[in-house]
């Protein structure tokens, strides 16, 4: 499947700081076809570093798409039944406006003059992608992570046009420790002083603050086993320690390379901009009420974690399943068993692909029915 | 519980009740009501009721692979434990509140049964009978822990924690001031209500407050 990312602009979008972004680009890929009564639309929603490029091979550079494992002719969501949408978020790097996007104002990248975004505006931004493919309502609505915040921020925010919700890893709203990670990616970037007030679009960027914030980010996203199993002590082509501090062991190289990795693809403005999105995510608005949160919902829920998750951890998602419960509304829970930590909707999937393949089955049988 | 346990039992229950576990509580379950299954394995019954009588049908199971394979046939099962899973739940969310052969299981089945009086109208509650013949006269002449067609466990590998016989059960629905609609006793194919605490190897009650 060779996919095209497209893209579209909008006048304006209003934002949660008071501010109006305008005009606004968003990238999207779709992929399947929409069925003639328009009620197989699913919306995948990326997570921090992903993009609009979620499943098949790129036309211009012929990489698979960042969840390919999961979306497809007869994945987890079967394009052969399904029109899957996806869009690179708000305030991201991958061609939908963010800091490194020209201000038509000043005819220079937005920097730090880059209004301050929410997990909201990001959705509100994808409502009108979805009123602009002439979508009414969408058979789900489905992220992992960050994603997994949009999508429950869509079942709130527009209930009426969600038939169901698959958060995965994901919490109602950030906690301490996010937070506290979050922050020291920020600290990381802003340290560097190739950084500059995050004025350095037409200079070096802050390459090696980014990899360091990369690294940590990594570090959070596996579990101690996952990283006994694959790294353990080994050393990285060497038999013996170096005695300086070049690379001594795998882990390292691994890190190193990774952050590297990242520092070609992704802009520390927008690392800036997500996280704090991030840590601004509160589903319940400091009422700490997730009930109050969820009273006007009409999704179907089907909510996923992961036992070695120690980032977003299974209480979080039981948060937001006892609050549904509560208000008896139709919700599925399973944590699934994995050794991957939080990068497990990424990587282990065959059972997510399993439960969600039914999951959705059942939802468009009821659409269907109805 | 042990693997080869689970299927001895399960191929058990199929043996003695058949179809008939789905035909009681079938019949018992009005069309289009909501049921909550507690420790609803893969979802079978579920999906059954779902199809067959139109109810809102949802599962409580500890068992991740079991709760997998049912939310997989679109059944939405709560991945949890029974003993606590019930206290989210707003009073009176169920029309009926089933617990098929896993009562005696539980922790605090006193605790589960209030509670799913709580959230249900009506509870269903199905268990294999400690007072049957077999299990008396396999203490009486064995002196052993009864290993026995309903409890085919060794002591050491069995699940179940809290044995109880019909008449335990009838004289707490008593004592607790339940009233108990219906009752159906059954052993082997047969159902009697002859001797029940002697003679039935599984009791299915139902129950309101």
């Amino acid at each position: 499947m060779i996919v095209d990312t497209q893209y579209v602009r909008f006048d304006s979008l209003s934002l949660d700081c008071g501010a109006t972004l305008s005009p606004v680009d968003v990238a999207y890929e779709t992929y399947g076809r929409l069925n003639e009564s328009r009620t197989n639309a699913i919306l995948i929603l990326h997570a921090f570093s992903g993009d609009a490029h979620a499943a098949g091979l790129s036309r211009t550079d012929g990489k698979p798409g960042w969840w390919d494992n999961m979306i497809g002719p007869g994945k987890a969501f079967d394009t052969e039944r399904y029109f899957v949408i996806c869009s690179n978020v708000l305030g991201g790097c991958r061609g939908t406006t963010g800091p490194s996007s020209i201000n038509p104002a000043t005819g220079r990248p937005y920097g730090l003059s880059f209004p301050v975004i929410t997990i909201s505006d990001m959705v509100r931004l994808q409502k009108k992608l979805v009123d602009h493919l002439g979508i009414e309502r969408l058979l789900s609505v489905c992220g992992g992570s960050m994603g997994g915040m949009q999508a429950l921020e869509w079942a709130v925010a527009y209930p009426e046009m969600v038939v169901s919700a698959i958060p995965i890893a994901t919490t109602a709203r950030s906690s301490a420790q996010q937070i506290a990670f979050n922050e020291v990616g920020r600290q990381a970037i802003m340290a560097d002083p190739d950084w500059n007030g995050g004025d350095y679009y037409d200079r070096q960027p802050p390459a090696r603050g980014l990899a360091v914030a990369r690294m940590i980010g990594h570090i959070t996203f596996m579990s101690d086993e996952s990283m006994r199993v694959k790294f353990g002590r080994r050393l990285r082509q060497k038999e013996e320690f170096g005695f300086d501090f070049s690379v001594d062991f795998e882990v390292e190289s691994y890190l190193r390379y990774r952050g590297s990795q990242f520092v070609n693809r992704f802009d520390a403005n927008s690392y800036l901009y997500l996280t704090k999105a991030m840590d601004y995510f509160d589903l319940t608005n400091g009422t700490g009420s997730l009930a109050e949160a969820f009273r006007n919902v009409k999704a179907r829920f089907l909510v996923i974690s992961f036992t070695s998750d120690w980032l977003y951890p299974s209480y979080q998602s039981l948060e937001i399943v006892n609050a549904l419960r509560a208000l008896n509304r139709d919700v599925a829970y399973c944590e699934i068993p994995s050794n991957y930590g939080h990068d497990a909707f990424l990587v282990d999937i065959a059972e997510q692909s399993e439960i969600i393949r039914g999951f959705l089955a059942s939802t468009y049988r009821m659409v269907s029915s109805s | 519980m042990s693997d080869s346990g689970d299927t001895r039992r399960r191929g058990f229950v199929r043996e003695i009740l058949g179809r008939s576990d789905y035909a009681i509580i079938s019949e018992w379950i009005e069309p289009g009501s909501r049921v909550l299954d507690l420790g609803c394995g893969d979802g079978e019954l579920l999906a059954w009721l779902a199809e067959n009588k139109a109810v809102e049908a949802r599962g409580i199971e500890i068992d991740a692979r079991k709760v997998q394979r049912a939310i997989a046939r679109g059944v939405s099962v709560y991945h949890g434990d029974i003993d606590q899973g019930l206290t989210d739940y707003p009073d009176g969310s169920f029309d009926y509140v089933i617990l098929s052969q896993t009562l005696q299981e539980t922790r605090r089945p006193l605790h589960v049964l209030r509670e799913m009086l709580r959230v249900g109208r009506h509870a269903i509650v199905a268990f294999p009978n400690y007072g049957h013949w077999s299990v008396r006269l396999s203490l009486l002449l064995r002196g052993r822990a009864p290993v026995t067609r309903c409890f085919p466990y060794q002591w050491y590998d069995s699940p179940n924690i809290h044995f109880l016989t019909v008449k335990d059960f009838q004289t707490l629905a008593r004592e607790q001031g339940w009233t108990v609609e219906r009752e159906i006793f059954l052993s082997g194919r047969y159902s009697g209500r002859l001797l029940a605490n002697l003679l039935a190897e599984v009791a299915v009650f139902l129950l309101r407050r």
